[in-house]
């Protein structure tokens, strides 16, 4: 049972096979008997669970159907929850107790869903491999020397795992996408607005956008049904008609125009990825696509633009963390400077204080124009590129990371852990959609496809990853240390 | 060497708003510590602005007001800097792109002269909270309530030249916001403060010299003590071969001096960048137009109109339209009395007498305007004289009740019963021959002190007029 | 450009951090690597372009002037390190 989709659960519980008490509970078992190899939960409400499960039955038991009631999720450790530890996987929040539910929390909650916990991440989401974590790093289901990827390690962990049905997760520079493709699972980043981040501790205003980490497409067009729409609290939410996302799931893919970024299929990129993804391609084609050849000349400067915009708004994002209303402080401070700096210096990693210096550096006084500015303006010709693109192709598809998860350690160098984000930064900047699902296994390991679309195409790109799925079993498979049963 | 000001102001009025600039929560002034702080305002992890419609609203009025060119694109950023009171670690305020741009405004200055001061621009940002420095245990308490209340900054340009021309201005803009009912304005409880910007330079010179800013200025008076204070300063710096540095100065009004203050920042370096939670405000014609329709008069425009249509004096033109409240009462007596010059005198003479010697502000008055105008109303119709008009006046000060009621029940009435008043002048023909023979013999001076006479056996209460004719009718 | 120790502790002191002697050299060593990342971008001519601060091609949404928020003092200040008749208390503010 616990393998199975949202929507399968869905119609499980429908039909009255099983209880969403019993689905949690199994769960919640399957939690207890994972997390401490994983560490993918960092806190795990067993008891307001199991209330939320049986207040589902009672709805169900008095007519209410609604997909996601009763469906056991998790939420990344990133958005907060009204009464519940919220620590953004870092020692700055560990005694933070949010008063209040994110958007996205509440949603879920009005959706009847069932939250089992908080997933652990890279602090303050910085970081692709979840080993910033002031919890320490998950591992990846897969194989546990290695990582989920990050910010939403946990998140996807706990997916590729079952630990969960559906998960959140929030995705700045491919931070859902990244550890799906890892983790072999379904990752979905919707356009920059479609989702309200109130309530969603930021990392860079901008770029941060929250999403669905789940099992199949179809699964994350449920949850974004739920997710998806304007919210008055955030102002950069955007106030544009939310589609049923289901809708279009089943349309034909008959004519689809696929552009094939070569800048996607260079130098870096691992052979076996490659094969992976351009045999997922051939499956398109036999669904009666045609593959198209495209340039996005500028890719290449999305990670360095990326680096000036994102550590400049963290750094002003992260000036709250002061030790005055809440959060960290230090012991015995000797002056208020020695409590920002002390606090301030204990509470974050070295990532995000790398992070914080390289922002605050890049805004500084003589320099604002030669890196901020600059790579505002970089980020317009990103844009253009995939403008120019969607004039001539549907969606654009190619591998969502340049290889498989890595070993935990492998890489120590900042430099090479950003460039992990080569093929899924550009997306953040531009502010489109972009999806990761499972497209085969290279040496035994998840390899991820990319998918991108149009602003606000997100029906789109559910459609051309579930017809992809379809036809496919490569999202179903799980690591054999965690089929079920095992 | 004679040496010549260069002044600029930098003017924070609070608008006043119900809600923050950027949340929901209450914005009133004197509540209980950090009460008017929520989750937005405390900065919790995960909070998002929301920009205040009413907060946008006032800011163009206020450009509207001064002429001003008005950004139909605005954009906010985020000035970075640490400090207890700042609890996001930053301040939203615009930068290159306000909501008000260049406009000015008329000062009049002591001699009856006017100056135009250009107003460079006018933009919209939040208050700071408190550090509330009494001590406790050597700790400072943080006070947040003020915390992300609306601002708008209105800046000068360096076009005054003294601390006079600099407490007009001041009070100019003082008078357009209350105009406006977009700030209380006051100055002492923060709702209105101003930073200055002196230099000074050797008269007849374009070049400017290196600029203080004075803070912590909280009244009028001390606006023009603190500038003059600083020019004399900077005016011994030079002159004993000194240089003046760029620097912030604390003013301190007891003592009459001023002195650095520690920086905010170590290199007071604020990383200004375009605010990525709040996206550009744009407005249009329309929106603007349908502004401008809400303005009020404004006071030079009211006080130009009292005269053309009143007939009063600049002066008193003047004097009636310092707050709109004034102007307005005054406008109400002298339209429902149908006598703007009685009611000017009694406005500016009489009401304003009484208001100085009990510190009351205008709605405070036991007078308001329609007892006024009912006073007048009795002076005019001879129910009463002028003279006794005082005297109901100072009556209805202490006694609430209805005009009428006072002038009958303490018998006030002016007698104008011709029988009486021939009864009051046959006493008085009577008792005085010997001046009743100077009249008659042509000495016609002699006639005031007969009526004065007159008027004194009626205790001040017959018609002054009447008792004239019946004396002359006699006498003849 | 040039990004030495100096810059650093300048940097570190306007975003409140310390950074201890021995972190230092690393520090600035990992940093220099990531400027030099960065620095790609500037092998593009980007004169004519205009910078895009937001994806988002949206103007702002405004509120209603209206309370929303209730009085949560109490509750709120059980989050925070240290507070006292209702204030946040921080180490003594010099001006």
């Amino acid at each position: 049972m616990i393998e199975k989709t949202v929507a399968e659960l869905s119609a499980s519980l429908s039909r009255g096979d099983i209880s969403s008490v019993e689905l949690t509970q199994a769960y919640l078992d399957r939690i207890n008997q994972y997390n401490s190899t994983l560490n993918a939960f960092v806190t795990v409400c067993e008891e307001s669970a199991l209330t939320q499960a049986a207040h589902a039955d009672a709805a169900r038991a008095d007519g209410l159907t609604s997909p996601l009631l009763g469906i056991p999720l998790a939420h990344k450790d990133i958005f907060c929850t009204s009464g519940i530890k919220t620590s953004c996987g870092s020692k700055m929040l560990n005694n933070f107790i949010a008063p209040y539910d994110a958007t996205v929390v509440s949603r879920f909650n009005d959706a009847g869903a069932v939250m089992l916990g908080k997933t652990n991440m890279d602090e303050f989401a910085m970081g692709s491999s979840n080993e910033t974590s002031y919890f320490g790093p998950v591992k990846n289901p897969w194989d546990t020397d290695r990582v989920p990827g990050g910010s939403s390690g946990g998140s996807a962990a706990a997916i590729a795992a079952d630990l969960c049905a559906m998960a959140t997760g929030t995705d700045t520079g491919g931070s859902i996408r990244q550890p799906a493709a890892f983790c072999g699972i379904t990752g979905l980043k919707p356009s920059y607005g479609r989702i309200s981040r109130w309530g969603m501790i930021a990392f860079a205003s901008s770029l941060d956008q929250a999403g669905p980490i789940c099992k199949s497409a179809e699964d994350a067009a449920l949850m974004l049904n739920a997710m998806a729409g304007l919210d008055t609290k955030d102002s950069t939410c955007a106030d544009v008609p939310v589609e049923d996302y289901m809708a279009d799931l089943n349309n034909s893919l008959q004519g689809l125009r696929i552009g094939i970024p070569r800048q996607h299929f260079a130098e870096g990129l691992s052979p076996e990825v490659e094969q992976a993804v351009r045999e997922a391609l051939g499956v398109y084609e036999k669904l009666g696509a045609r593959l198209i050849d495209i340039d996005l000349p500028n890719n290449h400067l999305s990670v360095s633009a990326y680096y000036v915009v994102a550590p400049a708004e963290a750094s002003a994002n992260l000036s709250r963390f002061d030790g005055v209303r809440y959060g960290y402080r230090c012991a015995n401070p000797v002056d208020l400077e020695d409590m920002y700096k002390r606090s301030r210096s204990e509470g974050f990693g070295d990532e995000v204080k790398r992070r914080i210096i390289v922002g605050t550096y890049a805004l500084s006084a003589g320099f604002y124009d030669a890196y901020y500015r600059k790579a505002q303006k970089i980020r317009r010709l990103i844009k253009q590129d995939f403008n120019a693109a969607f004039q001539q192709v549907d969606i654009i598809i190619g591998p969502t990371s340049p290889h498989t998860a890595f070993m935990l350690g492998a890489k120590t160098d900042p430099v090479a852990m950003y460039l992990e984000d080569i093929y899924t930064i550009a997306v953040n900047l531009a502010g489109l959609p972009g999806m990761s699902v499972p497209a085969g296994l290279a040496n035994g390991l998840p390899v991820g496809m990319h998918l991108v679309a149009s602003d606000f195409a997100e029906s789109r790109l559910l459609n051309v990853a579930h017809q992809f799925q379809l036809n496919t079993d490569w999202h179903r498979l799980r690591a054999t240390a965690f089929e079920e049963g095992h | 060497m004679e040496w010549e000001a260069v002044i600029g102001l930098e003017v924070h009025v609070s608008l006043s708003t119900n809600t923050k600039l950027f949340s929901g929560t209450a914005s009133i002034f004197g509540a209980e510590p950090n009460t008017e702080a929520n989750i937005f305002d405390l900065a919790m992890p995960g909070t998002l602005p929301v920009l205040n419609k009413e907060a946008l609203r006032m800011a163009v009025k206020f450009g509207l007001a001064i002429d001003a060119e008005i950004g139909k694109r605005s954009v906010f950023d985020r000035k970075n800097y640490f400090y207890p009171d700042l609890p996001k670690g930053y301040q939203v305020t615009q930068l290159d792109f306000p909501t008000v741009g260049k406009g000015s405004l008329t000062i009049t200055l002591e001699d009856g002269s006017e100056r135009q001061i250009g107003v460079t621009r006018a933009h919209i940002e939040e208050n700071a909270g408190k550090s509330l420095h009494e001590d406790f245990h050597g700790m400072s308490g943080i006070d947040l309530n003020r915390s992300g209340e609306p601002l708008l900054e209105i800046v000068s340009e360096p076009e005054i030249r003294n601390a006079k021309e600099a407490v007009a201005y001041l009070k100019k803009l003082h008078v357009i916001v209350r105009y406006l009912d977009i700030s209380d304005a006051i100055m002492a409880q923060g709702s209105m403060r101003c930073d200055v910007n002196v230099s000074i330079r050797p008269k007849g010179s374009t070049e400017l010299g290196t600029r203080t800013e004075l803070k912590n200025i909280n009244s009028f008076r001390f606006v023009e003590k603190a500038i003059n204070s600083e020019i004399q300063r900077q005016q011994y710096v030079l002159e004993d071969g000194g240089t003046v540095i760029q620097e912030t100065r604390r003013y301190d009004a007891e003592r009459d001096t001023s002195s650095p203050m520690r920086s905010k920042e170590f290199a007071n370096d604020y990383r200004y960048f375009p605010e990525p939670d709040l996206l550009p405000v744009e407005i249009d014609d329309t929106y603007i137009e349908a502004i401008r329709a809400t303005l009020p008069e404004l006071p030079d425009a009211k006080s130009a109109r009292f005269v053309s249509e009143y007939g009063l004096s600049d002066y008193d033109a003047g004097v009636l339209t310092a707050t709109r409240e004034m102007a307005e009462y005054f406008e109400t007596v002298a339209r429902s009395s149908g006598d703007a010059k009685m009611a000017a005198n009694w406005v500016t003479g009489d009401l304003q007498a009484a208001l100085n010697k009990n510190n009351w502000d205008l709605a405070e008055s036991p007078i308001q305007a329609e007892r006024l105008t009912r006073l007048i109303q009795r002076i005019k119709d001879d129910t009463i004289s002028g003279k006794i008009g005082k005297t109901v006046f100072e009556a209805m000060l202490e006694d609430g009740s209805d005009v009428d009621q006072i002038i009958d029940s303490r018998g006030l009435k002016q007698v104008t019963d011709s029988g009486a008043i021939e009864s009051l002048v046959d006493e008085v023909i009577t008792n005085h021959p010997e001046q009743v023979q100077q009249f008659r013999d042509g000495k016609e001076a002699v006639l005031g002190f007969l009526v004065g006479q007159a008027m004194k056996l009626s205790q001040g209460k017959a018609n002054p007029g009447q008792v004239n004719q019946l004396l002359r009718e006699k006498m003849q | 450009m040039a990004f030495d120790k100096t810059e650093v502790e300048k940097v570190a002191q306007l975003a409140r951090l310390h950074i201890s002697d021995i972190e230092k050299d690393e520090v600035t060593g990992r940093i220099k690597d990531i400027l030099a990342l960065i620095d790609e971008m500037q092998s593009v001519d980007t004169d004519a372009v205009a910078p895009l601060a937001h994806p988002l091609d949206m103007t702002q949404r405004l509120r209603e002037d209206d309370v929303t928020e209730s009085n949560r003092r109490d509750e709120l200040q059980q989050l925070a390190p240290e507070v006292e008749a209702g204030l946040y208390l921080v180490p003594k503010v010099i001006e």
